[in-house]
């Protein structure tokens, strides 16, 4: 490593990416350096055997079924929903809506708190650095409902500018939407703090929190949250599965998104009255499979540990922060003060796509575009970037391997 | 010798660094803009056709990869002279080898040079990347504004 004052990790990384079998292979006869963790994460045994064993072993409907395994199958269904509700600080389990992920989970509130809430002439307000998924919903909301959408500007670093926020704010104000951790930046955002200039004008708000769940230690009630949204297979756990966590006040006030069974209390041909939270958000037999791994996969994160995790996390961001500011063509996107483990940068040398083909043949996956994230490129003025998101699986040598691998591709276009 | 090296020949490289008729063009009969919405590869080809149907001039502005940048450059070039026909013949059999329908050393082909992109076909994330221009070429021959590769 070229820096003697490496922090060593607080667990022992070899054991913990023994716990990651994908990480064992060789891409092109180097081995897997996976560094698309912003995108999608790799799964430990823990949840890949919880998966099989569900599976093999004790698989059946959940809600409905009067026999052993229907009524296992609930069991387990309903504790990995108090796993979560954990996770995220909330002491009622029925305050966390499973969903098929973190936009299914923005989509549900846009329509249902939309329906409810949101009329002619309000205001929504999302940020200049927010996912499409936290864009294109309230832009249809705003559409249907007559509303506008109001955009929190970034400065050059990729932090909102919150005085540029505050102007924004007013009693029309009826919803702020915004990211907990940037995906394309890695910008960590101030959401207490939003959290509270935005309810000091009766203002509800939705962090999208898709980037930050596996990597901080999260508190609902401490934040004084109304709606955090999160997806299953950026935490370790299966694809196909995520949530949200909505203030029970507010869930209670929503419409449902979804209609069909599970979500009812009593039908006739003429009319139909809705179950309580979660199960009205939650029409249709659930992702089962999938909800029983994203349990194991917070009992996973919970072991190892997430004030360690982003410790660790962390002393990697800076590592690599340097080796890249150390490459005389490669400019950082996205400098904010506090970070998580994102790493997006563009070369005036070489396009991010070919950066990416080049890295990949030295076993290293990193991921070129724009990150879904198309108005965040626009505000910096570049088509893509290169983006490298680490993980508490990845170690300093992977870092040093892709600061040579960029080295490598840059002469080689120049 | 690996597959990157096969895909980012020197001729490509130099292609990307110097694209050849790299230009708008004010009096073309043809134009059109190719966008790929999923990595942002941006270009719009212009071309100048007689009305022999003989493609006179042809150039493209844009930005986007090596690949696309590279291909566009050298479709460019190739396409000046030739007919409305030989350039749409051209494509087909670009479009089959860069998807590995078309073995350019084992079929016969009319793509000279251009074969180099056969690369492409072990890439298929960059496949979009060498055709795109190709697909704006004939968008343009067939009056289309716009085209995407989705």
């Amino acid at each position: 490593m070229t820096d003697s004052v490496v922090e060593t990790p607080p667990f022992d990384i070899e054991k913990i990416r023994a716990d990651f079998p994908v990480l064992k292979q060789t891409v092109h006869g180097k081995p897997l350096m996976y560094l698309d963790n912003a995108a999608t994460t790799q799964k430990p045994w823990a949840v890949i055997d919880r998966v099989h064993k569900f599976d093999s072993e004790e698989y059946g409907t959940v809600r409905r079924g009067a026999y052993f395994l229907s009524e296992g199958a609930t069991r387990h269904f309903d504790d990995a929903r108090k796993k979560v509700a954990v996770l995220l600080g909330t002491p009622d389990p029925n305050e966390i809506v499973f969903t098929s992920g973190t936009t299914q989970a923005i989509n549900l509130v846009a329509h249902s708190f939309g329906k409810a809430f949101i009329g002619e002439g309000d205001e929504i307000i999302i940020s200049n650095i927010e996912h499409h998924a936290n864009t294109v919903p309230w832009q249809v909301v705003c559409q249907e409902r007559g509303a506008v959408l109001k955009v929190i500007p970034v400065n050059d670093l990729g932090e909102l500018i919150l005085e540029e926020y505050e102007k924004l704010l007013s009693s029309r104000t009826k919803m702020v939407a915004v990211n907990h951790v940037s995906n394309a930046l890695g910008t960590v955002n101030p959401i207490k703090e939003i959290i509270a200039m935005a309810h000091k004008v009766g203002a509800r708000v939705l962090i999208d929190g898709a980037q930050s769940t596996p990597h901080m230690k999260l508190d609902m009630k401490v934040l004084d949250c109304d709606f955090y949204t999160f997806s299953g297979h950026k935490m370790y756990g299966p694809s196909g599965v995520g949530g949200l966590y909505g203030r029970m006040e507010l869930l209670k006030d929503m419409p449902p998104y979804v209609t069909g069974g599970d979500m009812i209390q009593h039908v006739t041909i003429e009319k139909t009255t809705y179950n309580q939270p979660p199960s009205r958000f939650e029409a249709g037999t659930p992702p089962i499979t999938q909800v029983i791994g994203l349990g194991a996969a917070v009992d996973y994160l919970q072991a190892v540990g997430l004030e360690k995790i982003a410790e660790y996390e962390n002393n990697l961001l800076e590592y690599g922060t340097k080796l890249l500011n150390d490459i005389d063509s490669i400019t950082i996107i996205g400098t904010a003060e506090h970070k998580a483990s994102i790493l997006s940068f563009v070369s005036d040398a070489i396009h991010p796509h070919d950066v990416v083909t080049l890295l990949d043949q030295d076993g290293i996956a990193c991921r070129g575009g724009h990150h879904c994230a198309q108005p965040t490129m626009q505000r910096f003025q570049v088509p893509a970037t290169t983006r490298a998101s680490v993980s508490f699986y990845n170690k300093y040598e992977e870092l040093d391997a892709l600061a040579e691998s960029l080295k490598k591709a840059i002469k080689l276009f120049s | 010798m690996s597959y990157s090296k096969e895909l980012y020949q020197q001729v490509i490289l130099d292609h990307n660094k110097k694209p050849r008729n790299f230009r708008e063009m004010e009096d073309s009969t043809h134009a059109c803009h190719g966008f790929n919405p999923l990595c942002g590869d941006d270009y719009t080809i212009y071309l100048k056709v007689t009305p022999e149907n003989i493609i006179e001039d042809a150039s493209f502005m844009g930005s986007g990869c090596a690949i696309s940048k590279s291909s566009s450059s050298m479709m460019t070039a190739y396409l000046k002279g030739k007919t409305i026909d030989e350039a749409k013949v051209a494509f087909d059999e670009f479009h089959r080898m860069v998807t590995g329908d078309m073995d350019p050393e084992k079929e016969e082909h009319h793509l000279g040079k251009l074969k180099m992109f056969v690369g492409v076909r072990e890439f298929s994330s960059r496949v979009k990347c060498a055709s795109l221009s190709w697909h704006s070429m004939v968008g343009a021959l067939d009056k289309n504004e716009s085209i995407t590769t989705e």
